[in-house]
């Protein structure tokens, strides 16, 4: 892939998407043949995935070590409440005196645990760029323009079906770093817990039919294809408002050790 | 061709949503207003831990976001809402009650790569538990920072003897065990790789 006319030289030692994009390749490659060969699918990405180069110095080289206690601390945890979350929180078009702009959408689902139950009355809270890739974020000085009527955070509980909802804007996808021409696709992040410490869940969702998908180190840092999919929200008609907003549905499953989640650890 | 183990006692196994990096942005969206500060102000017993989190060239992580989850003093494993108790008027956090033990921490490391935590010692277990979050790290780590030398709570031989401590070789061992400034204050630095000087912290996963 080469620069379009008129962009400015890249400095020396800044790698290019071919480059990055062969490094998926032959990890993708090599975890299908593994697969292939009987080796486990893995829902989550490896921490080293030199694609993404600032995982390079901020990977453990061990391995994690288990606890084997069932009375670890871990298979609790924090609880939130009413009074953790004022009732337009979930609303990121109501945050300021104005409306944003860009395109109204509506992000709804719901977060279960491993064996399907709902995960009740926990907190959801996410963050976002603006409609024009910008987050409000004073280390985001890229020339894309503010929007003095959107923040881009919001948090909600979930209710007794396990059911988030979020009425937002259309995140625009953001330039980066990690290598020369470098863009994220349009994502949304999302904070997750659980019944248990040990569920915690910080992830990203990705809007449909995305053509950067493929470039982005991070969202193909989960080399598993039906994982990388379930990152991906569907859009759903029925959600939509008519002359209003465009409706988005998107389900979580949070990981755990079995003892959260299996019938008989309960 | 290996056989298929049973599977006539395993439950609904949904597969799980995959983690992402908590990225270079959460700043204005996860910290919150005395996220560190998981004891009431002024209680007599507050502990402080506090450290700095390192990647694999020994340089600190000015982007890493720890959150620790602990028992109540009295070993309530409860916890209590209101962590980030918020003001219906403004939607600011105004901060816990000061009752309520919520037993929740969160806080962003400074641009040095510090933080500081201010809680009660945990009851029944001599441990904080930690997780770690930062850009770069593409799924969140665990660990513990056990606390040696608590009233009630095994001294440094007797945490050497717990379990999960026991297990574990003297150099790995000794990145879980804070180390005792002074009364009632704690170090604990986090390291994501080893630096070549220094060793990797334990990081642990619960299957």
């Amino acid at each position: 892939m080469t620069n379009p006319p008129g962009t400015p030289p890249q400095p020396p030692g800044v790698e290019t998407q071919e480059t990055i994009s062969a490094e998926i390749a032959e990890i993708r490659g090599a975890y299908g043949k593994a697969v292939a060969d009987g080796a486990p699918r893995r829902a989550h990405p490896d921490r080293d995935y030199p694609p993404y180069r600032s995982s390079l110095l901020r990977h453990p080289k061990h391995a994690l070590v288990v606890p084997r206690d069932p009375e670890a601390a871990e298979l609790t945890g924090p609880v939130f409440g009413v009074t953790d979350v004022t009732a337009i929180d979930h609303d990121l078009t109501r945050q300021h005196i104005g409306e944003p702009l860009g395109e109204r959408i509506l992000v709804t689902g719901r977060v279960l645990d491993r064996a399907g139950r709902p995960v009740r009355d926990q907190l959801v809270e996410i963050w976002q760029a603006n409609a024009s890739g910008r987050y409000a974020h004073q280390r985001d000085q890229h020339p894309a323009p503010l929007d003095p009527n959107f923040t881009g955070v919001g948090r909600c509980l979930t209710d007794d079906d396990g059911r988030y909802s979020f009425v937002t804007i259309k995140p625009g996808p953001y330039p980066w770093r990690n290598h020369d021409n470098a863009w994220r696709p349009a994502h949304i992040h999302f904070s997750l817990f659980g019944t248990a410490f040990a569920q915690r869940l910080v992830t990203q969702m990705y809007f449909p039919g995305d053509p950067l998908f493929d470039l982005d180190p991070i969202m193909q840092a989960v080399t598993d294809d039906s994982a990388r999919r379930r990152l991906v929200a569907d859009y759903d008609h029925d959600l939509s408002t008519p002359e209003w907003s465009l409706g988005y549905r998107w389900d979580i499953v949070l990981d755990g050790p079995a003892a959260t989640w299996m019938e008989e650890g309960r | 061709m290996s056989t298929t183990p049973s599977s006539a006692k395993a439950p609904v196994s949904l597969p799980p949503t995959a983690s992402q990096t908590v990225g270079p942005f959460f700043g204005y969206a996860l910290p919150f207003t005395g996220g560190g500060d998981v004891a009431p102000a002024g209680h007599p017993d507050t502990i402080t831990l506090h450290g700095t989190v390192y990647d694999g060239a020994g340089v600190p992580i000015p982007d890493a976001l720890l959150e620790f989850w602990q028992p109540a003093p009295d070993g309530s494993r409860a916890g209590a809402p209101g962590s980030l108790r918020r003001d219906p008027v403004t939607g600011a956090v105004v901060g816990r009650d000061g009752l309520a033990f919520t037993g929740f921490g969160r806080v962003a490391v400074d641009a040095d790569g510090h933080y500081l935590l201010r809680t009660l010692p945990p009851g029944g277990v001599p441990y904080i538990s930690v997780c770690v979050f930062a850009r770069g790290l593409l799924h969140h780590l665990f660990t513990r920072a056990y606390l040696p030398g608590l009233a009630d709570a095994p001294d440094q031989a007797g945490l050497e003897a717990e379990p999960l401590l026991a297990a574990l070789p003297p150099h790995r061992r000794a990145t879980l065990l804070a180390v005792p400034e002074r009364e009632r204050v704690y170090r604990f630095d986090v390291r994501l790789q080893a630096d070549g000087v220094h060793e990797e912290t334990v990081f642990l996963a619960f299957e």
